[in-house]
């Protein structure tokens, strides 16, 4: 598909604001319908358009491997991580409020922080996924 | 009323869509019908107030689920072969079934009713707390992140390990397939050849 | 009549959606069908619970401020949104599966998987166990 200008032109242009607007889904989803599981998939879906017009080589130039599996376990990471912190803090495991000693800032943060950790790991799962399935012939040939 | 009509309508839709998926056989064509499926469905969703799960269902069933399938449409055969005759067995078990669970639609709380058990546990609780504890006006991802944190880290966790599960079976990075290249052989089925060769020998050393 | 139709009209749809799936998963050899007919029966359970969280005259559950105003049910939106994560990354790990079947088989049809496993069970060499046995 990358002879085709119009694919070519068409992906140029929506790539940066399916991305922002993924941006949005992520850190908006306090306030409208979203959220990290929301995102994740929107900011998936602008990459595997990419690979799509411009061809896997192209896509897997943009996002290696090895980055998509550490943001995949930074993801898990962050949410595990957030639910540590507010144990040290003297809280329960996930205990948001016990982040900043308040519930309005706290539960902010904490739920801030989450969402970022989903949608970093559901982002860089579909991402992998998506390579694996469409490389699979050209990975077990190397 | 105009949304019971519009919920109505969009759920026979739903139901003929299903009914072609099974007359189908050519495989692009179910696809195709299966990412319409999800979109008709994010439509009811919105119809019943769950906005974010008709946003995910529309980004990840119409979207991300249609596109795994038709990448993984390049390697298998596009139609679907005649299959054998189960059909008679299977609609029977099926019919049965499906007697069963709606003489238990009686015992479900009518449709809508804000009376009913579902509505009386913790929900008013979240409703209540989420706008003046915590200010966040998407009661949704207050339960999500919050209340149910324990719940989405599971989730995630499941999501990550799926994920894992997809590389090691594709991306040629599993030690059957390593071995494989090692020894210089191209097998197409590096764990039975392995399976087999290792066998003999472990049977061989306990005698 | 229509009264009681319409309070359990979701859940009876529910149920023809779900027997459709179950009935694609029985009678289907392909596995590729088997897998959408899977996905169609998990939208049914969607469909249920969201159907059951519906609460009449009410809106999304999204606070606007006003206390007068009905809101639907947030705990099976919550709990089927990440199901719908969950799932589509379970069918990703299905369709993995039927990749590796169909390298392994030549064949993505339950069937003739069947027939080949068979064939291979019966050309296995089988003197090593033969020879511990005597």
């Amino acid at each position: 598909m990358k002879q085709n200008p119009v694919f070519r032109v068409v992906a140029k242009i929506l790539f940066a604001p399916i991305i922002m607007f993924g941006l949005y889904v992520q850190f908006h989803g306090d306030y409208s319908p979203g959220g990290g599981f929301q995102a994740g998939v929107i900011i998936a879906a602008a990459f595997i358009l990419h690979a799509i017009v411009f061809g896997l080589q192209a896509g897997r130039e943009i996002v290696s491997a090895r980055v998509n599996l550490w943001m995949m376990v930074f993801g898990v990471l962050l949410y595990g991580g957030v639910g540590v912190v507010s144990m040290a803090k003297g809280g329960l495991f996930l205990d948001y409020t016990a982040l900043t000693g308040s519930v309005a800032t706290g539960q902010h943060i904490g739920i801030l922080l989450v969402e970022l950790g989903v949608g970093l790991t559901v982002t860089s799962v579909m991402l992998a996924v998506f390579h694996a399935f469409a490389g699979f012939v050209e990975d077990r040939a190397k | 009323m105009i949304s019971l009509f519009v919920d109505v309508f969009l759920l026979v839709l739903l139901v003929l869509i299903a009914v072609m998926v099974v007359r189908t056989c050519n495989l692009y064509a179910v696809i195709v019908m299966s990412g319409a499926y999800s979109l008709t469905s994010a439509a009811i969703f919105v119809n019943l107030d769950a906005v974010d799960v008709a946003f995910t269902e529309a980004a990840v069933g119409a979207g991300i689920s249609t596109i795994l399938f038709l990448a993984v449409m390049a390697y298998v055969p596009a139609d679907e072969k005649p299959s054998l005759n189960r059909n008679v067995l299977a609609g029977f078990i099926c019919i049965g079934a499906g007697a069963l669970l709606l003489l238990a639609v009686a015992d479900l709380p009518s449709f809508g009713d804000p009376m009913s058990q579902v509505h009386q546990h913790v929900a008013p609780r979240y409703l209540a707390e989420s706008g003046s504890a915590l200010h966040i006006p998407n009661v949704v991802t207050t339960v999500l992140a919050s209340y149910r944190g324990f719940d989405t880290l599971g989730e995630t966790i499941v999501v990550f390990t799926a994920g894992l599960g997809v590389l090691m079976l594709l991306a040629g990075t599993t030690r059957t397939h390593r071995m494989a290249k090692k020894t210089g052989k191209k097998t197409a089925s590096g764990v039975s050849k392995r399976v087999s060769k290792v066998l003999p020998k472990s049977t061989g050393k306990k005698v | 009549m229509i009264e009681q139709l319409g309070d359990s009209w979701n859940y009876i749809i529910v149920i023809i959606l779900m027997m459709t799936g179950l009935f694609i998963v029985i009678a289907r050899t392909n596995l590729i069908k088997k897998l959408i007919g899977l996905s169609i029966f998990q939208t049914s359970v969607f469909l249920f619970y969201i159907s059951l969280g519906k609460v009449a005259g009410g809106t999304a559950p999204i606070l606007n401020g006003n206390p007068g105003t009905l809101y639907s049910n947030p705990l099976p939106h919550v709990l089927i949104l990440t199901a719908i994560v969950v799932g589509v990354a379970t069918t990703a790990l299905g369709l993995a599966l039927i990749l590796r079947i169909n390298e392994a088989f030549g064949s993505i049809e339950e069937d003739e998987i069947i027939a080949a496993k068979l064939n291979q069970s019966l050309a296995r060499p089988r003197r090593p166990l033969d020879e511990a046995s005597e």
